[in-house]
């Protein structure tokens, strides 16, 4: 019984990797999503360019604008003499950032009073203005701190800000970690949604349905090659994040390896179920498609969960990537201990449960 | 004479084959020119090159530019309406809309799809959308008509009809060109471009081919055991080809070989007459592709097994997919050691009764016993004593031939030893030794169908179903093919199969007759043949039997 | 040489498969609002309520109007705990998202005027948050010590003041880019996935070799597709411009006509592109995946619509000039928000009219009248 099912899962690694399109597929798109995603999902904001409107000639304005300058972040100043180029300058989308410093500024400094400048961010990208607005802010809290102990005068209680896990907020750490959820989801559904379509399409389902195979072979059969190139294909993840991208993984290694697993029975399932369903690769395809897209864009990796409206966090849920990114991203950085783990992984213990079962059911159903 | 194509020295390759190689001929107008050729012969590429559709690698290609070209699958759009798809080619082809009115209407009673307009070309049968696809090559009324292999898939009624159209144009003064794997039809073409490897074997009239086969053909005929003089007359020397029909063994005598005595063929109470020549007859001829004497198969495949009883039984079998009924009472035995074979148009539910008997499908109502065993209760059991061979060609094209025969041999139960030998014997007895690293997905066609053979036995089943098994390969494959089918038949294997050539139907030791869901006849090939005889058809052959009944069946249902 | 009738022939021909085949429909109409609904309401940037853990040990009047700041704000979802070890772990867990401590003796230093730190502890495993709530930190911080100064009747202690405007986009609604965004990439995946699926199942069908043998020239064929599924896509576009003014409420600044063209030339180059991908890929299977590869996957990551090509490596900000949706983003992002700003649509248009023009020359000139 084992013999025949062996017989199977040999059969199986030895047609996904003998078949060019399959092949490909495995490697192709995920590296080229590894190369892209790591180094163009970002949210550093650097190389801004601030549209500079300077109507005072004071000293007090140049030390400013010369803090403003030396910062890496702020790297192209851009100087203009009136309003109109100001605003000219951000509607072009020349500079993300406008700064006009008023007549009075060094001379209402020199004067003790407070003064304000004014600072214009274009919305059209008002993420990543916010975040260089946030710069800007800094450098103004670090300007005022040194007229403060210029001047000897108290200060009042500082705000010290230190990142945890991530001191530098490196995009790669994050995202490369996340990549290994993702990517293993892709190639464990397309591998288990695609297999018994195309079997379908070669007609070797049928031979293989007339063999004495039970049912429970065949999935067992099918669902072992998923979790093998599954795991192999985010051990290779795994391992580029250590050897290229120098990923801190503070955690348990085989704490990540055990919910990887977990996870990709989760997916294996839905796979699975989706093979049962469809009769040709194509549809596998479009299938495996319109499962992907939604749980990828909803796990938090793109965008953090936490800023859905509620009922949608609440439908993430029963996302299992939502769940392994948890996991990734705290064994990776964060040497999340076991029990906390565990908080993720029981939520996909039991979708992998369900999945699995479904698939089962519904491809004994389907069988013929 | 009026050539319409005209072919001088056309070379195509694709990578390192040759699909056509030097070929020179042309195409006269007012005849059907058949293009003959096993499959891969390159019949397809000339066609195209001929179409403009490639550009040849070397010679010339002169052809007419009033063509009409149908594709191998017709190149119909399925979602469009028949009407439909008509006026689309002819405005593509630039016919005046004041003459499409009485073009159409034309055409369509041509093609008998009057009353069929608004039908989508989807929903039509195999032998209507054959004939839409032919209405909409001749809708610019071309003076060159191509078609590619239009009777593949078509039942023997429609097939019939499409040459009486063909016929038609050709005395219009339309040149024809038909491209066929079926040897019969060649006959019926005014001449025949023979195609083998992609280099033209034979140009004329198909008749001067055939005679010079004059006195070589022969029947044996009042034989016991056909299986057994079959046998006998392969190994007899001078026999180029001993093929079974029906009741008789026909012969093929090598170029001046002495006619053989009936005792020397293990049948002394038989009769050897003559016989008129077939085209087939001088295609193997010409074809002599004889190897050495093939291997015999391993013992755990090829050792005798116990007589008596029915081995597959189908008692009553149903199956309904929703209001419609494919299969409608449809009952029948098969003993060891016999040949059954089911025939019928496509959609007849051949099919259907055919996956229901091997497990692929559950009757809605009746038995389907394999070996004693139901089907719906133990099917692993039963499954282990059976082999299977589906009609596409189903093993895993990806796999290695020796990847492909170890995997079956792997889900049979064999391991190890066993395994490795019986692979071993495999590849030997079917020539794929020297094949055995190559993927199964680039073999030849005839390679292809070999290793599937090998696959569905090699675990020694008891009961065989081959599902329309030599579709396609040419027929020196298929006498190699039937060659085992007969040895496991003498070992007291059950054979299922189903057919779409009526001249295999002649090797099975009973028929069943499937239409509309019903066996219409069950009987020898002789008997079927029996029941059609007339006094317009003194000597009906299995396909004028076909017909009769099937016309027949169609007669009592509208009554 | 394009002969209207045959034109017009191949056009009826696809326009009467559309209606009869719904999965072009579903692609074109359906695809774009699903993926539009899910990407709206499920990409959002927009950190609000942030749940915060203020970490007071001891706690006072002066810890009370710190821990109000926080809360009063409406980035935050502000809990109030006396010990710290359980701040840090809700960090691990990912309950909080950020820490907030004050030392034990907070008060004390603080009264004396000695720097008394408040340290905030950020997760740093969300990047963009954990920037994006400093910033919301410091400006809490100082808007509280203003407070501070105020009650205790001093002057105001900080000399210089940054006063933010955020132009287009005063309420910082990060769906009021992104939802502009969003159209792009549907546009690209519906506009590539179309044409090149339809192609391909004319290969498959056997159809297309039926089309050749016939006397319609390669124009005439290319037009016969574009022309059809320009028009779908132009409805698919009208529906997600509708979503994104009505459910999503997105501004309308600049003017209809304007974002007509523009789609129009975005869509021809995405159709054209869609054409191309086909000639290579004769069968649906790989038609589908290079479309996703070579079309959704550069213009979601190079396009600008989240990530700003601007702060990636070089060599990947170079490949996103080539990228059509990126010109397209930059052009819907504007007309919505900011209005018919010509220094900025023109060039862009202009951009989006020669990828559009290359991408049909070499689709024309690969698609040759053969099976080769």
């Amino acid at each position: 019984m084992w013999g025949r099912v062996w017989a199977l899962i040999v059969k199986e690694l030895l047609s996904v990797w003998r078949d060019k399109k399959s092949r490909f597929v495995l490697i192709v798109p995920p590296l080229i999503q590894l190369a892209v995603f790591s180094y163009a999902a970002t949210y550093d904001v650097t190389d801004v360019t601030v549209a500079l409107f300077n109507q005072d000639q004071g000293l007090a304005s140049r030390e400013l604008v010369a803090r403003i300058q030396g910062a890496p972040t702020f790297a192209r100043l851009q100087v203009v003499d009136d309003e109109a180029a100001l605003a000219a300058a951000i509607d072009r989308r020349d500079a993300m950032m406008g700064l006009r410093i008023p007549q009075d500024f060094s001379r209402r400094l020199e004067s003790g009073q407070g003064a304000t400048v004014q600072v214009i961010l274009d919305g059209r990208r008002s993420n990543s203005a916010q975040i260089a607005a946030g710069y800007l802010t800094t450098i103004v809290i670090s300007h005022n701190a040194a007229i403060a102990a210029q001047a000897s005068q108290p200060v009042g209680p500082t705000l010290v800000t230190r990142v945890w896990f991530n001191p530098n907020l490196e995009s790669l750490w994050v995202v490369v970690p996340g990549l290994v959820g993702v990517l293993t989801q892709v190639v464990a559904l397309v591998v288990t949604g695609l297999s018994v379509a195309r079997e379908r399409e070669l007609g070797t389902f049928e031979q293989l349905l007339v063999t004495p195979l039970r049912p429970w072979e065949i999935l067992v059969g099918k669902t072992a090659p998923g979790m093998l190139i599954g795991l192999v294909e985010g051990s290779i993840i795994i391992a580029a994040s250590q050897i290229w991208f120098h990923v801190p993984l503070t955690g348990s290694v085989a704490l990540l390896y055990g919910a990887l697993a977990v996870f990709l029975l989760c997916t294996i399932g839905v796979g699975l179920f989706i093979s049962a369903l469809a009769s040709t690769q194509q549809q596998a395809i479009m299938g495996a498609f319109f499962f992907m897209v939604p749980t990828m864009i909803l796990s938090g990796f793109a965008t953090p969960v936490q800023n859905m409206p509620d009922w949608m966090q609440t439908l993430t849920l029963v996302n299992p990537v939502r769940h392994i990114l948890v996991v990734l991203w705290g064994v990776f950085l964060k040497d999340m201990p076991a029990a906390l783990v565990w908080h993720s992984v029981w939520p996909m213990a039991v979708l992998a449960a369900v999945t699995l079962t479904g698939a089962a059911w519904l491809f004994r159903r389907r069988m013929y | 004479m009026d050539a319409l194509v005209r072919l001088d020295d056309v070379r195509k390759s694709f990578g390192a084959t040759r699909a056509v190689d030097g070929v020179c001929a042309s195409v006269p107008v007012g005849r059907v020119t058949g293009l003959v050729g096993a499959d891969g012969a390159g019949k397809t590429t000339l066609l195209r090159l001929m179409a403009g559709l490639l550009a040849p690698d070397g010679g010339t290609v002169s052809a007419s530019d009033a063509l009409g070209y149908m594709p191998q699958r017709f190149g119909l759009y399925e979602d469009l309406t028949v009407a439909e798809n008509l006026s689309l080619y002819a405005d593509l082809r630039g016919l005046a809309p004041a003459e499409q009115g009485d073009t159409f209407a034309r055409l369509l009673s041509f093609s008998g799809l009057a009353g069929f307009e608004t039908r989508l070309a989807g929903k039509l049968s195999g032998g209507m959308k054959q004939k839409l696809g032919l209405a909409c090559a001749l809708v610019a009324t071309p003076r060159l008509l191509l078609l590619d292999e239009p009777s593949v898939g078509v039942d023997p009624v429609s097939r019939r009809e499409l040459w009486r159209m063909v016929h038609e144009l050709a005395d219009q003064g339309v040149a024809v060109v038909w491209s066929t794997a079926y040897l019969d039809e060649a006959e019926r073409c005014h001449s025949v471009l023979l195609l083998d490897q992609g280099r033209l074997i034979y140009d004329g009239p198909p008749k001067d081919l055939t005679q010079r086969m004059r006195g070589r053909s022969f029947a044996v005929r009042g034989i016991m055991d056909r299986r057994v003089v079959q046998a006998a007359a392969r190994r007899h020397v001078g026999v180029a080809d001993a093929l079974i029909q029906g009741a008789a063994v026909r012969l093929v005598l090598a170029e001046g070989a002495a006619v053989p005595a009936a005792a020397e063929l293990g049948a002394p109470q038989a009769v050897v007459e003559p016989v008129a020549p077939r085209f087939e007859d001088a295609f193997i001829a010409l074809l002599d592709r004889h190897g050495g004497p093939v291997p015999a198969l391993p013992e755990i495949v090829h050792h005798p097994r116990p007589r008596g009883g029915a081995v597959v039984e189908a008692r009553d079998l149903v199956r309904r997919f929703g209001d419609f009924t494919a299969v409608d009472h449809v009952g029948f035995d098969v003993a060891p050691g016999e040949i059954f074979g089911l025939l019928g148009p496509n959609g007849a539910g051949k099919s259907t009764t055919f996956r229901m008997l091997c497990g692929l499908m559950e009757p809605s109502s009746g038995v389907a016993r394999v070996a004693g065993i139901d089907l719906a209760s133990a099917a692993p059991e039963a499954k282990q004593r059976l082999g299977y061979m589906s009609q596409k060609f189903s093993l895993y094209p990806d796999l290695s031939v020796r990847q492909n025969l170890d995997f079956f041999a792997g889900v049979y139960g064999l391991s190890g030893a066993r395994r490795k030998a019986v692979c071993g014997a495999m590849l030997d007895v079917f020539a794929l030794g020297p094949m055995a690293d190559t993927n199964a997905g680039q073999l030849p066609l005839g390679f292809k169908q070999r290793l599937a053979l090998a696959a569905a036995i090699l675990h020694g089943p008891d009961i065989l179903f081959l599902d329309e098994p030599t579709s396609g390969v040419d027929p020196l494959v298929r006498r190699e093919f039937w060659g085992h089918i007969n040895t496991l038949a003498g070992d007291g294997v059950a054979v299922l199969v189903t057919t779409h050539f009526l001249d295999e139907a002649e090797y099975c030791d009973r028929i069943g007759i499937v239409y509309r869901g019903r066996l219409i006849a069950v009987g020898s090939p002789e008997e079927i043949k029996a029941s059609a005889r007339n006094p317009e058809q003194p000597d009906p052959t299995l396909e004028d039997a076909f017909i009769a009944l099937v016309e027949a069946c169609d007669r009592e249902e509208r009554s | 040489m394009i002969r209207l009738r045959r034109l017009w022939a191949l056009v009826r021909k696809e326009m009467v498969q559309i209606v009869r085949d719904p999965s072009s429909i579903v692609i074109a109409l359906v695809l774009p609002v699903v993926l539009l609904l899910l990407f709206g309401y499920g990409v959002s940037l927009d950190a609000r309520h942030v749940a915060v853990a203020v970490v007071v040990p001891e706690p006072t009047q002066r810890t009370a109007s710190l821990v109000t700041a926080f809360a009063n704000s409406p980035y935050f979802e502000v809990e109030e705990l006396r010990d710290r070890r359980p701040a840090e772990d809700g960090l691990v867990s990912g309950r909080y998202r950020g820490v907030v401590v004050v030392a034990d003796d907070f008060d004390a230093q603080a009264s004396r005027g000695l720097d008394a730190p408040i340290q905030v502890l950020l997760d740093g495993t969300d990047a963009n948050t954990a920037r994006l709530v400093k910033g919301y930190a410091e400006g809490v911080w100082a808007k509280w010590l203003g407070y501070e100064a105020r009650d205790r009747g001093a002057a105001l202690a900080v000399p210089v003041n940054a006063e933010t405007r955020v132009w287009f986009n005063e309420a910082l609604e990060s769906r009021n880019f992104l939802v502009p965004g969003l159209i792009a990439i549907n546009m690209t995946l519906v506009g590539t996935i179309l044409t090149a699926l339809v192609v391909a199942r004319e290969w498959e069908r056997g159809t297309m070799e039926a089309m050749i043998a016939t006397p319609v020239g390669r124009l005439e064929l290319l037009a016969g597709k574009v022309i059809p599924y320009f028009v779908l896509g132009m409805g698919g576009m009208a529906l997600s411009v509708a979503i994104a003014l009505i459910l999503f409420q997105v501004p309308m600044r600049g003017s209809f006509w304007v974002l007509t063209v523009v789609s129009a030339l975005f869509l021809v180059g995405a159709l054209n592109l869609g054409l191309l991908i086909s000639t290579v890929a004769k069968n649906q299977f790989v038609a589908g995946q290079i479309a996703i590869v070579a079309a959704f996957l550069p213009a979601f990551m190079l396009s600008g619509f989240v990530f700003e090509p601007s702060s990636m490596p070089l060599w990947i900000e170079a490949l996103s000039h080539i990228v059509a949706a990126r010109y397209f983003v930059t052009c819907l992002q504007t007309i919505f928000m900011a209005g018919d700003v010509w220094s900025v649509i023109l060039p862009n248009a202009g951009a989006l009219l020669l990828i559009a023009l290359v991408l049909a020359l070499v689709t024309l000139k690969r698609t040759r009248k053969s099976l080769e």
